[in-house]
């Protein structure tokens, strides 16, 4: 076995016209040989990959055309309960509200992280080691834990706003339906902040300091190099962090789904987000089908306004 | 004798470490006091270096800020993991409580339902060694591909992943969950463990990794040498993409550790749960009907949830902040 890779990498040595510079070798005549020994490397990804996504993506789709009844089984419906979820009032309730959160609390969370990391990159803070772990440090926490302490904190009974209305005499009420999706929204922003800061940070670190320098001896200001420097290098990693906070909030899950308890009453209903709906359907409804139909027009919706959002910061870098 | 030689090597060296040690941090904190002087003659003579400028009181003040947003519920946690129940539901949020019972509250987490909390954190590891560890090792194989080789089908590997960024979990799990359950693979260990196994981020930081880590002179070498490609990865690939091995795998563990959506579904045996299934589980105790409120449980169980990833974080900062650095440069 050992043997035989021996033999063709060395093959493969001998004639690198196959793989890299064939320009080089303009003068030989050389034949096109596929060149597979990448899937030595790629195969065991591929595989576990094709088994644990492409298949129950296919899976998916087949199930969504299916739809099973208490009485009479499985039975092929077309394209049925696609058509019953765009006239399902619970389902666009649950669209309307990841949208309005995706509106609200991805700019706000961008933009403090986008801050942060101009901060941070200015060099004019005292310890700044210090401030770039401890902004990152929320990501460490997982999702149920953070909105367990947040929950506790929001707690008017014996939270810390509790706590607060005791000391003050108030009355606030963080956990009420008209400011939940905020408080959700809250939650949200201390998790990621740091993650897309640090992103933008590393983007920044990588713009070379003469440029700095330059703009200095030209008489650049602090502002002006931000503008014309930072800014402009931060429109990269802003279209990366902006696709996946969209995709992450449009599959609001963990979040509403471990406050579900902590709230008051119903406030959070089995509908709240497209994935506690489709998670209700599924595992306490017993319509996967339709629950899969669901599935793959939340997962078309997100790639669209994803590609939208790449296609749209892709046209800019072009000006 | 020999063995006696090979002591005494391992002590010069351990010395010589120790030395270069200190010598670094004589040089850091040379720097240090260098650049303060430098500020201090910048702001005599008004010429400042763009690369060492004059520390802002005020800017510091307002990042503090958003310092303190941050590390407040760390405050809260480690606040409230010192109190009883009682305590917990009487005293003011952010202040002690009449009893210390830190170690208490240890205690009875590792000890409550018959210590099934220790099982949670074992099965937890075992997800995260098995999982993520299995994941990191595809993710590294899978991005050397990618970017050393030009292999067929590798344009469509790649659109195919990258279009998988953008499906939702939901999307995957519900049919992932079904499959499981015909093959009968839901409710054990292998339904947390292979889903884990797939890390598309993780695939993507080891393809930029490798692209500039890894010199396509230096392969081309060892395969003159005559070298196989197996060989080529481990002894000469490998060693190089240390670094982005260390944030691959630091990014596939917490993936993998947080991970409470995919346990959520598959596992209904309370046995098998990791700790996030089981910290939610314990605090909707306190609203089940006749259920014992065990906030104090749920708050120091956390705490020591979150402590192992923290410390890593800490410890690892250099190689997860290059790592990612790498990951801008392709943007």
């Amino acid at each position: 076995m050992s043997e035989q890779m021996v033999d063709r990498s060395a093959v493969a040595a001998q004639q690198p016209s196959t793989t890299a510079s064939p320009r080089k070798e303009a003068g030989y005549v050389h034949r096109h040989r596929a060149d597979w020994r990448g899937w030595k490397f790629m195969w065991p990804f591929a595989l576990v990959f094709v088994f644990v996504f492409v298949v129950p993506i296919v899976y998916a789709v087949w199930i969504s055309f299916f739809q099973n009844r208490m009485i009479g089984g499985t039975s092929f419906v077309g394209l049925q309960n696609y058509s019953r979820l765009f006239v399902d009032a619970q389902f666009w309730s649950s669209v309307g509200r990841v949208a309005l959160f995706t509106v609200v609390q991805v700019p706000i969370m961008l933009f403090l992280a986008g801050v942060m990391a101009l901060a941070l990159d200015s060099l004019k803070l005292h310890g700044t080691k210090f401030f770039r772990i401890s902004t990152f440090l929320p990501y460490a926490v997982p999702a149920v834990v953070s909105t367990m302490i947040w929950g506790f904190v929001y707690g008017s009974k014996y939270g810390l706003v509790g706590s607060l209305n005791d000391v003050f005499g108030t009355n606030i009420d963080v956990l009420k339906p008209s400011v939940l999706l905020a408080a959700i929204g809250n939650i949200n922003t201390w998790e990621f902040t740091g993650y897309n800061m640090l992103i933008f940070y590393s983007s920044l670190s990588t713009i070379p300091h003469a440029l700095y320098e330059a703009a200095s001896i030209d008489g650049a200001s602090e502002w002006q190099t931000i503008r014309r420097i930072k800014i402009p290098e931060l429109r990269g990693s802003l279209a990366i962090t902006v696709i996946f906070s969209i995709i992450g909030s449009f599959q609001l899950f963990n979040e509403p789904s471990v406050l579900q308890n902590m709230v008051p009453g119903n406030a959070i209903t089995t509908y709240y987000t497209p994935n506690m709906y489709a998670y209700n359907l599924s595992f306490a409804g017993g319509q996967s089908n339709y629950a899969a139909a669901l599935a793959i027009v939340m997962a078309v919706m997100t790639m669209a306004i994803a590609y939208m959002v790449q296609l749209k910061s892709m046209k800019e870098q072009m000006k | 004798m020999k063995r006696m030689q090979e002591a005494q090597r391992s002590v010069e060296f351990k010395e010589e470490m120790r030395k270069a040690r200190k010598a670094e941090a004589d040089r850091a904190r040379r720097t240090i006091s260098d650049e303060k002087a430098e500020r201090r003659r910048a702001a005599k003579n008004g010429f400042s270096n763009p690369a060492n400028p004059s520390r802002s009181i005020a800017l510091t003040f307002v990042c503090a800020l958003f310092v303190i947003y941050c590390l407040f519920p760390f405050l809260y946690l480690l606040v409230n993991s010192t109190k009883t129940q009682a305590d917990f539901t009487s005293t003011f949020g952010l202040g002690f409580g009449k009893s210390f019972a830190l170690w208490d509250n240890l205690v009875t987490v590792f000890t409550y339902q018959d210590g099934i909390f220790g099982r949670w954190l074992l099965n937890t590891v075992l997800y995260v060694v098995l999982g993520a560890g299995g994941a990191t090792l595809l993710a590294i194989m899978g991005g050397y591909a990618l970017a050393k080789f030009r292999f067929p089908g590798r344009r469509l590997c790649f659109a195919i992943i990258i279009g998988s960024i953008s499906v939702p979990g939901i999307a995957l799990a519900v049919p992932q969950f079904l499959l499981f359950a015909k093959v009968g693979l839901t409710n054990t260990p292998w339904s947390m463990i292979i889903p884990s196994l797939v890390s598309t981020f993780g695939l993507y930081l080891m393809w930029i990794f490798s692209d500039q880590a890894v010199p396509d002179e230096l392969l081309e070498a060892a395969r003159v040498d005559g070298a196989g490609e197996m060989r080529t990865f481990f002894q000469i690939s490998l060693p190089l993409l240390a670094p982005g091995i260390v944030t691959t795998a630091l990014f596939t563990i917490v993936a993998t550790w947080n991970n409470y959506f995919l346990p959520l579904i598959m596992l209904k045996d309370s046995n098998w749960y990791p700790l996030t299934i089981g910290l939610n589980q314990w605090k909707d105790q306190a609203s089940t009907a006749g259920g014992q409120a065990i906030q104090n449980l749920v708050i120091t169980g956390s705490l020591v949830t979150i402590i192992p990833l923290v410390v890593a974080f800490l410890l690892l900062q250099k190689y997860w902040q290059s790592g990612l650095a790498a990951g801008a440069v392709k943007e």
